[in-house]
């Protein structure tokens, strides 16, 4: 195994436990990339002070191929332990790998609840529309008409967006990429680090394994061709008409940046008034 | 532009999609599975390979023609 | 030392403070909201932090988060709530992160009867989670022990780096008593990594007590904490030795101390020739009875157990090579009593005293239990 490294964002990755141990053509490496380029970025974050902190899921398998303080948690449950680690030491940077089934499903209630407490945590939802890990069960962000195991007919129900769940809840920084616009996705993840409270960014990633061989969409370079063609940044999708907006067309960009109370900044303000010694 | 690349083929696990992206047709996926260099004198640099790859295993540093 | 009236409750959540809990996270459930309100408003004054979640799952994962990023936690609920966390309590023994978790019963199953109180969460929070692993239980009778006991659970929590359990019960959890605290307790620090990253410092690496030295995150040590089944590295494996030698550790790092845990208290032994047995609120009512008996003259004794896990097995044989007869009393429709049969192995005659009707035992329901197996029993 070559450990040598010839790009400085591999310095980020725990060398000798790669290959991941993802399916070839899967788009979380992409996705794993765009997360240590925006790190790389970001002046103020390096190894002792950022904490990776993962789900249950193909997706939540990044923590341990990082070279960080990392956690991979339960089904769902990477929110609650990504709170605690917060409050318990809000001078780290959480970072939150999670993915569909993890974060919309299982762990939906965690995650209106930690936008509307607006945690200081980054939280990159690997979307890749399906249950990976347990061999290609539907998840809530399956297409309506695709097909999984076990909705081997096509998918009855209508996905959910948790793009606009976010905002409804309260998170203030709200963003969605592909893993073919890498370069795009970095850049959205490097401006959710820098949002103080709950910054959460849909990365749309390719499951050829299972979500693409069921769906019939050929390679994964057919797959990322397809986000390619299917993606419209935001500024050209808010002058589409809504006919336009047809198909699986489908909106990339920035949806939200602004700032509001940030949960444990108001906790460490009642210690204050209440002359708590900080601990 | 010329493109020198460099893989690190025990993390390639032979997706094709740097292949699939490369428009001068410079790699390949071999017989073992794996991706190999077919036309390197071909290379742009154009970085297509290297920014897509889900492995971190092909890479692409500029040389001037 | 200056006495005051406590809750039981409210002994719970001071003691925690006093022990070195900083961060409390939990959800309302009856008959344990108290201990969180308790901390709601305790905790910020003295550095801490409460967190009120939206559930009582990701109130156990919090309080996981926060224990591993160094600060000592708590979270405390009922029987329903207990069953939402099991997954994450079996999570918290695997990955061994120190967490004490109280448990005041109450009537069930399901939703039960939420203001009366059971005992009926024995082997719930022995048995509940999936998988094999150690649980440490402990169930106070007073206020002046709830303190006491949330302190060593604390304690062990740190030590053992595993969760413990407080086991109460809505007898003790509402009981309002004069109590003495003491002024100074004694309090087991978080564990600390021995070498360093460059001397090899592995966090899943067994001390000379079988536990690890898990470095507390953001210390720079970089380490890896997972669910699955991993070695010394912290890193997942596959095999079946280290599989087999990590539950084996889990089970072996508690096994090893014996009987150092494992606290009981014997009352009017001496000569007894029956014994109640019984634990929690529930033991209150079994010394009251058993102090009656001994006053018209009968010998009988009571042993009562603090410790519930790791149960006690020696103090059990003890007392089953002394009398005849044994009565377990307990609010549920019998479940430690199978604990007391297994230690016994015929060797005295085992009955359950159980009670499953909202109301806590009278001492004269313990009396019958003895009287009608000493006339029944052996002569």
């Amino acid at each position: 195994m070559d450990d040598s490294i010839k790009r400085s964002y591999e310095k980020y990755f725990r060398l000798n436990r790669l290959p991941h141990l993802w399916c070839p053509g899967c788009g979380n490496g992409i996705a794993m990339k765009a997360i240590v380029m925006a790190i790389e970025k970001h002046p103020e974050l390096n190894k002792d002070n950022t904490v990776i902190i993962s789900g249950i899921g193909c997706s939540s398998r990044a923590s341990g191929y990082m070279d960080f303080d990392t956690l991979h948690t339960a089904h769902g449950r990477a929110l609650p332990f990504a709170t605690g680690i917060k409050m318990a030491r809000p001078d780290l940077k959480v970072i939150v790998i999670t993915g569909d089934g993890d974060c919309t499903a299982i762990g939906g209630n965690h995650f209106i609840h930690t936008c509307r407490r607006n945690h200081d945590l980054t939280v990159i939802l690997f979307n890749n529309n399906i249950y990976g890990m347990t061999g290609g069960q539907t998840s809530p962000m399956t297409p309506q008409g695709k097909k999984a195991t076990t909705t081997p007919y096509g998918s009855m129900a209508h996905p959910l967006d948790p793009s606009a769940l976010a905002k409804a809840a309260g998170a203030t920084y709200v963003a969605r990429s592909t893993a073919y616009h890498v370069k795009h996705l970095a850049d959205v993840i490097e401006q959710g680090l820098n949002n103080h409270g709950f910054a959460f960014v849909e990365a749309i990633v390719q499951c050829p394994t299972s979500y693409g061989r069921k769906n019939k969409m050929g390679s994964p370079a057919d797959m990322l061709a397809w986000m390619r063609d299917h993606a419209v940044m935001k500024a050209a999708w808010d002058k589409m008409s809504d006919e336009e907006k047809t198909g699986e067309k489908f909106p990339i960009g920035v949806f939200l940046d602004t700032r509001a109370a940030e949960y444990g900044d108001e906790y460490n303000k009642l210690i204050e008034r209440l002359g708590g010694a900080r601990s | 532009m010329k493109g020198r690349i460099t893989l690190k083929s025990e993390r390639c696990k032979g997706c094709g999609i740097c292949a699939a992206f490369c428009p001068k047709k410079v790699l390949a996926i071999s017989t073992l599975g794996q991706i190999e260099i077919v036309n390197g004198k071909d290379c742009i640099a154009c970085g297509q390979c290297e920014l897509r790859c889900p492995d971190y295993a092909i890479f692409v540093d500029k040389e001037e023609a | 030392m200056k006495a005051r009236l406590m809750q039981g409750n409210e002994a719970c959540a001071e003691a925690a403070i006093a022990a070195g809990v900083r961060f409390f996270a939990g959800y309302p459930i009856t008959p344990s909201t108290e201990i969180a309100e308790a901390m709601a408003r305790m905790l910020p004054k003295c550095g801490g932090k409460f967190l009120q979640m939206e559930d009582e799952i990701a109130s156990m994962g919090a309080i996981l988060g926060a224990s591993l990023a160094g600060m000592k936690s708590m979270d405390a609920t009922s029987g329903p709530g207990f069953s939402l966390k099991q997954e994450l309590i079996g999570y918290g023994a695997v990955a061994e992160i120190p967490c004490v978790l109280v448990n005041v019963q109450r009537v069930g199953p399901s939703t039960g009867q939420p203001t009366a109180p059971s005992q009926g969460d024995v082997m719930q929070v022995r048995w509940g989670t999936h998988g094999d692993h150690p649980v440490i239980a402990l169930s106070p009778w007073s206020v002046k022990e709830t303190y006491d006991t949330t302190v060593m659970a604390v304690n062990y929590s740190e030590r053992f780096r595993t969760p413990v359990i407080l086991l109460m019960d809505e007898i003790v959890g509402h009981l309002r008593e004069r109590v003495e605290l003491p002024e100074k307790i004694e309090i087991y620090p978080r564990r600390q990594p021995k070498k360093t990253r460059a001397e090899g410092y592995q966090p899943y690496e067994p001390d000379y007590d079988l536990v690890p030295n898990i470095a507390d995150f953001g210390k720079g040590y970089h380490i890896h904490v997972t669910g699955l089944i991993h070695d010394e590295t912290g890193f997942p494996v596959g095999s079946p030795e280290v599989t087999e030698r990590s539950i084996r550790r889990l089970h072996e790092k508690i096994s090893r101390v014996g009987e150092e845990i494992i606290h009981t208290k014997e009352y009017f032994m001496d000569d007894a020739e029956y014994a109640v047995v019984s634990f929690g609120g529930t033991a209150r009512t079994a010394y009251e009875a058993v102090r009656r008996m001994r006053e018209a003259g009968k010998r009988v004794g009571f042993l009562r157990l603090i410790t519930v896990w790791p149960f006690a097995d020696k103090a059990i044989e003890r007392l089953a090579d002394k009398v005849k007869g044994i009565i377990v009393a307990e609010l549920n429709y019998g479940q430690l009593v199978n604990e007391v049969r297994r230690a016994v192995a015929g060797r005295a005659d085992v009955a359950l005293c159980g009670k499953y009707n909202m109301k806590a035992f009278e001492p004269e329901e313990i009396e019958a239990a003895v009287t009608a197996m000493m006339k029944g029993g052996k002569a």
